[in-house]
């Protein structure tokens, strides 16, 4: 064969294979909700659904996490031996890269712990691969069981969309709040007493930095923790209703107005005055609150899901508070939101079998559970029995800030890609790169373009 | 019974039996390489989020590499990361390796070795104690603290004009003793006669350097630099780990870029564009560097 027509031959293959590939769209046109169960004819006795295999994937794989998860399943093992657990765990991140391609999939797990977020479950729910709990909320009386300021958590339209509203996707296990930690210690060896409102926060601020040490640490390697110091700031400035509307991505609020362009001044001027630790941006989270734990700074800002740790490490040394607000009987307001959804998959074979599992590691008995483990429970919070000290400040913290409804979700609830946006946008603003406006103009044009998009 | 007329061909006749024996190769290879680089390819002209049905879009997920400032400077990053991971690791080996060529020095297998160590670790492990290393209290700062520079102590990770080197400097260690071995066997290989010629006219070790030892081991160095410089455009367990793109996005580079919008933001089509590219990018420049190498040595 001379050289042209193998040339030939080959173009001709290579025009063939590259045809045949642009005429199949890559992913399947999932555009039909799957078929729903009514409420009255959920089968609500697990006992009665026969043989059963739920494979669950979640992502409790930490001290308390994971003895929570262990015990609830034995128990639920124990009551209903037709049903067999299969059970599946790796870590939030491991979790959040393969859950997309395990959904997609043909034999998808039936209960997934998934994200709240619209990156993860609003884009599971736009394609149609997890089932509204509705009929089952109805019929196990989860409305009831849950406030509605923590099922708006999973809640979203069934075309994805919209955020905070619409039907139920998935119920969480334990709920979370970001406050002040602060070493009784420290502030008593500067002569300040704990902060009752954010005035006397930021006057304690100067008093401890005049001591020679930066007050407040923070580990800023991830980006994602000065969401948290942000969101925390943010509260004392900016009224509940537009954080709201701003991180759950709804259309109608905006990033440029005074009271955000102040909560940023606020960050720039403490980064200014040097009340965080030298290279936070540098620092990696752990080692940050590690070395609060050791004796490093006064404060740290910071969430719920620290509180073992801390107490194990501090013991009475350590106290948690909501961030104080600008009396000290204002409402709480604070950063928060419930621990990973567990949700039922579109494809599942046993979706009744699935709910009368999410309904046994959710019920009364399993908040005990949580509580007994070192968890914090999203519901019956303020009625569970738990030790004096720091468990009993965040469980009260967290039982007082749901019932004023005063919690606000994440900031990087808001688009897809706001996590990054923000993320990297706090950075920017935390080591001067960038002044408080620009920082919101960023936020801007990404919550903006979004909800524009989004309609 | 084998035919006669078949025993006096040569190996491999007639051809179409030859491709018969390529055939299980090739199937693995189009498989797991030709399959995977096509359905890419195609990928790329879809705006398409993994989960739901892919929207044709043509070219426009290579229009916003070349228009997104993101990730225009993600492969600028890129670029600069060549210089740590390859252009640097090439000067310090030529010049070790001729030292421990030259030195002929006792327990040269011992220093081969730990010059060598640093390619036996998984580069995620390599990443995770450079980290520890590179933070605030890390062992960096307590040494500089050590010497008396406490004003250079700084969180070097998160520092914005240093977190790019920093990160480019594990490059260098990583990649230095890969290219001495390279090099060392290149020397060994080079006829002690040169080096007497050299010397007979008066050449002092320098000289000997440039005119014996360079030009003999072009060739390791065409291969050294190729591989060096594909290590460092296709970084990404290094970046995911320390910094993860931060602080900012300073350090952002493609692979990362690829992995963050086909896993987190849930654009497979834009990643699978980005991944192409790349893979042309370091096709071309693996290209120009043999082609170099080749000429060099044609000349």
């Amino acid at each position: 064969m001379s050289r042209s027509p193998r040339l030939l031959l080959t173009a001709g293959v290579l025009a063939t294979a590259l045809a045949t590939l642009a005429a199949c769209a890559p992913g399947s046109d999932t555009s039909a909700p799957p078929p729903q169960a009514t409420a009255s004819s959920v089968q609500t006795d697990a006992s009665k659904l026969g043989d059963v295999t739920l494979v669950v994937w979640d992502q409790e794989v930490r001290g308390g996490q994971a003895a929570q998860m262990e015990e609830l399943n034995k128990a639920f093992q124990a009551k209903y031996p037709n049903i067999k657990l299969k059970r599946v765990s790796r870590s939030f991140d491991d979790l959040k890269t393969t859950l997309r391609l395990a959904l997609s999939g043909n034999e998808p797990p039936d209960v997934v712990e998934a994200n709240n977020g619209r990156s993860d479950m609003g884009e599971f729910v736009k394609a149609n691969q997890l089932i509204p709990l509705d009929p089952y909320a109805t019929a196990y009386g989860w409305d009831k069981r849950y406030p509605a300021s923590v099922r708006q958590y999973s809640s979203y339209s069934p075309d994805g969309k919209t955020f905070g509203q619409g039907n139920l996707y998935g119920l969480p296990q334990v709920g979370e709040v970001v406050g002040v930690y602060y070493s009784k210690k420290k502030l008593a060896a500067a002569g300040v007493e704990a902060p009752k409102t954010w005035d006397e926060f930021e006057a304690s601020l100067v008093t401890l930095k005049g001591k020679g040490e930066p007050p407040l640490v923070l580990g800023n390697l991830e980006k994602w923790p000065a969401i948290h110091v942000f969101g925390t700031v943010q509260g004392r400035t900016t009224p509940a209703d537009s954080i709201k509307q701003l991180a759950f991505g709804q259309k109608g609020a905006s990033w440029k107005t005074p009271e955000n362009v102040k909560a940023a001044q606020t960050l720039t001027d403490w980064v200014t005055k040097g009340y965080f630790n030298e290279g936070f941006n540098g620092q990696d989270y752990d080692p940050a609150w590690q070395s609060f734990s050791k004796g490093k700074g006064s404060y740290l800002i910071a969430g719920t899901w620290l509180q073992a740790d801390l107490q194990k490490a501090m013991g009475d040394d350590v106290g948690f508070m909501v961030p104080p607000g600008t009396s000290a009987d204002a409402k709480p307001l604070a950063t928060g939101g419930t621990g990973l959804p567990f949700a039922i998959t579109a494809k599942s074979k046993h979706p009744e079998a699935a709910a009368a599992y999410i309904n046994f590691i959710t019920s009364k008995d399993a908040m005990g559970t949580l509580a007994k483990t070192g968890n914090l429970p999203v519901a019956d919070t303020a009625a569970q029995q738990v030790t004096p000290g720091l468990q009993q400040d965040v469980f009260t913290a967290f039982g007082k800030t749901v019932e004023a409804d005063g919690l606000v979700p994440y900031l990087d609830y808001a688009t897809p890609t706001m996590y990054d946006t923000i993320g990297a946008a706090l950075q920017d603003l935390l080591a001067k790169k960038a002044t408080p406006d620009q920082f919101l103009d960023r936020l801007e044009k990404d919550y903006s373009a979004f909800a524009a998009k989004n309609g | 019974m084998r035919s006669p007329r078949r025993t006096g061909s040569p190996p491999g006749e007639p051809r179409r039996i030859a491709y018969l024996y390529l055939l299980p190769g090739f199937l693995v290879y189009a498989a797991f390489l030709l399959y995977p680089l096509l359905r890419s390819v195609q990928l790329s002209f879809y705006d398409w989020d993994g989960l739901t049905l892919g929207r044709w879009i043509g070219f426009a997920n290579y229009r916003e590499i070349v228009s997104d400032e993101g990730l225009r400077a993600a492969f600028g990053h890129a670029l600069v990361l060549i210089v740590f991971f390859a252009v640097v690791p090439v000067c310090v080996g030529l010049v070790l390796a001729s030292i421990l060529n030259r030195a002929k020095v006792r327990g040269l297998p011992f220093f081969r070795t730990v010059v060598f160590l640093p390619q036996v670790v998984a580069m995620v492990v390599v990443a995770v104690a450079w980290r520890r290393v590179y933070a605030p209290d890390g062992s960096l700062n307590a040494l500089l603290g050590a010497l008396g520079l406490d004003s250079l102590q700084r969180g070097w990770l998160g520092d914005y004009a240093l977190a790019l080197p920093a990160v480019g400097f594990v490059g260098t260690w990583f990649e230095t003793g890969l290219v001495t071995v390279l090099l060392l066997a290149g020397m060994s290989r080079i006829s002690g006669d040169l080096y007497e010629a050299a010397r007979l006219d008066g050449a002092g070790p320098v000289r000997e350097f440039f005119a014996v030892t360079l030009p003999s081991v072009r060739g390791e160095i065409a291969v050294a630099s190729t591989l060096t410089v594909i290590a460092a455009l296709r970084t990404f367990d290094l970046v995911y780990v320390t910094t993860g793109g931060g602080p900012g996005t300073s350090t952002s580079v493609p692979s990362y870029e690829v992995y963050h919008r086909a896993f987190e933001l849930g654009r497979v089509g834009s990643a699978a564009a980005v991944g192409v590219t790349l893979t042309v990018v370091i096709l071309a420049i693996s290209l120009l560097i043999n082609w170099i190498g080749d000429r060099e040595a044609a000349s």
